[in-house]
């Protein structure tokens, strides 16, 4: 019986790690930010429906498991081996879940033009999206959005930062594809 | 500075535009003259005394109407304030002869005097501008009437006619500049749509900050305005009609992203930017029938395009070589020409109202300069440098050219910076907070 508050805790820790994610503002990331919320009111009882990074079926699990963003060299579309690895990983994810719908968001650094990096941001989504439908995940699915240099998720302006900034993120929600 | 004192004929063409004479031509000594171009060393002094108020109504704008004036021309680098407590004379009526002495023994070049007077909401504001060396009035005195809620417009036309007179280049004050005001952690940005006076004066805002909004651009009448916003959760291009502040999306196409919006002379004709499966091409757009045309079509990024003021050319940037670079295309689509050659990147490539130029962004070794280059590429100048500059606009006189300057870190913010084509009179617009993508209206009428 000891272990249950444990269990509790971790479970809102790890939700409170995916509401964490900045970078969407929107309906996306929204199951991990509802774990946190159930986690944290009235003792945790109703987080346990949504699951954690431990459960391979939820969204945390998604995020933070199997990685939902890959990174991009600069001024790069192209997609590095580790990026493909957690591609392939994602890809096995959502054929396995199919009652998610998946917006991929293109993302750029601060160094550039802001009509460029849309661009840019746009030809990152759509290598991802790419490489999902050559593993067979429905193309109907799918949507991209660029957010340019819009909306970074590290603020510094160093390589350091830059390369966190560069990325392309698997964002699900559920819905369309339910 | 040249403080011309022999006659050119491009002098002599623009007093005969502007006045509806070359009376001037016999003025003795030559005239007052400012040659933009030459890289003015030293400001020209003038002095430009409280307007008279002509009526106990007129009062609050009579000196407020002169402030305005002397920030305008002041704020050109070009132009060199007396202040009001080095002045000997005294104007008491806007008909009495001017004290040419009194003005010359403070070094006064220019001296501007008006009058106003005010009847309820109506307001006219009179004055005239000398040559005090000259000891002649410099063109015809000049009366602009209007609502008293317009009374910085009518300071902007004062200080634009004199700025006319003296430098023989259009105006550029009395106009507006839309913009993206920003607030906000960097990586939580809001942002919406304002506009305001060219100097930062009378801030209207536009959308509020629901929804992402990128890179305004005026019409060339200046009555609506393209921008990019992500009201349907993607990039889409929209037109809003300025004085009703509605806005309706101009390419609804599912699966694509439009941005990078501007008008072609016509008013009618969009150009931009179309995003489909990564690849972004520069297409037009009849904004009354919806027809679209595909201008480009390459692999590459096509983006950032503009029209010559003629409408038979367009500027875009293009990274098919490999790298960001600007060319030029017809206005109709066909084989582009690269103008660009130096090292680095340049992007967001902008033709000058008066054709001559085109204004542009380069990324080179880690910085980001705003330069001019002709129209063929050649005589590149770089005007600025700093860890960001980017997007130019250009006053509608094509002297002068504002853009957005960010600061680097998590504290990094933006804000607007003007500076003028000799690279000279860099300065910060003031805004009421972060501001970003200004896009600079016409001359008002």
């Amino acid at each position: 019986m000891t272990l249950l508050p444990k269990a509790l805790l971790l479970v809102a820790a790890l939700g409170l790690a995916a509401c964490n994610n900045p970078d969407r503002f929107g309906a996306g990331g929204a199951g991990g930010a509802g774990g946190a919320g159930g986690g944290l009111g009235a003792g945790g009882i109703d987080s346990t429906g949504l699951g954690g990074a431990g459960d391979p079926t939820s969204v945390a699990y998604f995020q933070q498991t199997l990685g939902d963003r890959v990174f991009f060299a600069v001024d790069q579309s192209s997609l590095s081996d580790t990026a493909r690895t957690t591609l392939l990983g994602q890809a096995q994810w959502l054929q396995t879940n199919n009652d998610y719908a998946i917006i991929i968001e293109g993302h750029a650094d601060e160094q550039g033009t802001r009509e460029y990096n849309l661009a840019l941001g746009a030809r990152r989504a759509s290598a991802v999206q790419d490489f999902l439908i050559s593993q067979g995940v429905a193309a109907g699915r799918m949507r991209t959005v660029s957010y340019g240099k819009e909306r970074p998720i590290e603020v510094c302006s160093t390589e350091d930062c830059y390369s966190r900034n560069r990325r392309a993120v698997t964002v699900l929600s559920m819905g369309a594809g339910a | 500075m040249t403080l011309f004192r022999t006659l050119t004929p491009a002098f002599l063409l623009a007093c005969a535009l502007l006045t509806g004479q070359a009376g001037l031509a016999q003025a003795q000594n030559g005239p007052l003259r400012i040659e933009i171009t030459e890289g003015v060393i030293e400001p020209l002094p003038f002095a430009v005394p409280d307007f008279i108020a002509e009526n106990g109504a007129a009062g609050e704008y009579a000196a407020n109407i002169a402030r305005v004036i002397a920030s305008d021309l002041a704020g050109t680098g070009l132009f060199r304030e007396i202040p009001a407590s080095a002045h000997i004379s005294r104007v008491t009526s806007f008909d009495a002869p001017v004290a040419y002495a009194d003005w010359k023994a403070i070094n006064a070049q220019a001296l501007i005097t008006g009058a106003v007077s005010a009847s309820g909401d109506r307001i006219v504001v009179k004055f005239r501008l000398f040559d005090v060396y000259s000891g002649q009035p410099l063109g015809e005195g000049l009366q602009f009437a209007g609502t008293t809620q317009s009374w910085r417009r009518m300071a902007h036309k004062v200080a634009d006619a004199a700025y006319s007179r003296i430098t023989g280049e259009g105006g550029y004050f009395d106009s507006r500049v839309v913009f993206v005001a920003e607030s906000g952690p960097k990586n939580q940005r809001a942002k919406r749509l304002a506009v305001m006076d060219y100097d930062g004066a009378n801030v209207q805002y536009l959308t509020d900050s629901a929804s992402l909004v990128l890179a305004p651009r005026f019409s060339p009448t200046g009555d609506r305005i393209l921008f990019t916003s992500y009201q349907s959760g993607f990039p889409r291009i929209y037109v809003m009609d300025v004085a009703s502040v509605q806005a309706r999306g101009l390419d609804e196409q599912p699966g694509t992203m439009t941005f990078a919006p501007r008008f072609a002379p016509d008013g009618r004709t969009v150009v931009f930017s179309l995003e489909q499966g990564g690849n972004t091409d520069i297409y037009t757009l009849d904004s009354q029938t919806g027809n679209r045309q595909q201008l480009t079509n390459s692999p590459a990024i096509e983006t950032a395009p503009s029209f010559s003021p003629d409408g038979s050319q367009i500027v875009f940037e293009s990274d098919r070589s490999g790298t960001q670079q600007i060319y030029v295309m017809p206005a109709g689509g066909g084989e582009p020409r690269r103008i660009s050659g130096g090292a680095g990147r340049y992007g967001t490539p902008v033709w000058s109202p008066r054709g001559d130029l085109i204004a542009f962004t380069k990324q080179n070794e880690g910085r980001f300069h705003i330069g001019v280059m002709r129209t063929d590429g050649s005589e590149e100048r770089l005007l600025t440098a700093s860890f960001l500059d980017e997007g130019p606009t250009w006053a509608p006189n094509g002297r002068v050219i504002m853009f957005t300057r960010e600061s680097a870190g998590a504290g990094g913010q933006p804000a607007l910076y003007s500076v003028d084509i000799s690279g000279r009179n860099l300065r910060q617009v003031s805004t009421n907070g972060p501001a970003s993508d200004p896009a600079w209206s016409p001359l008002l009428p």
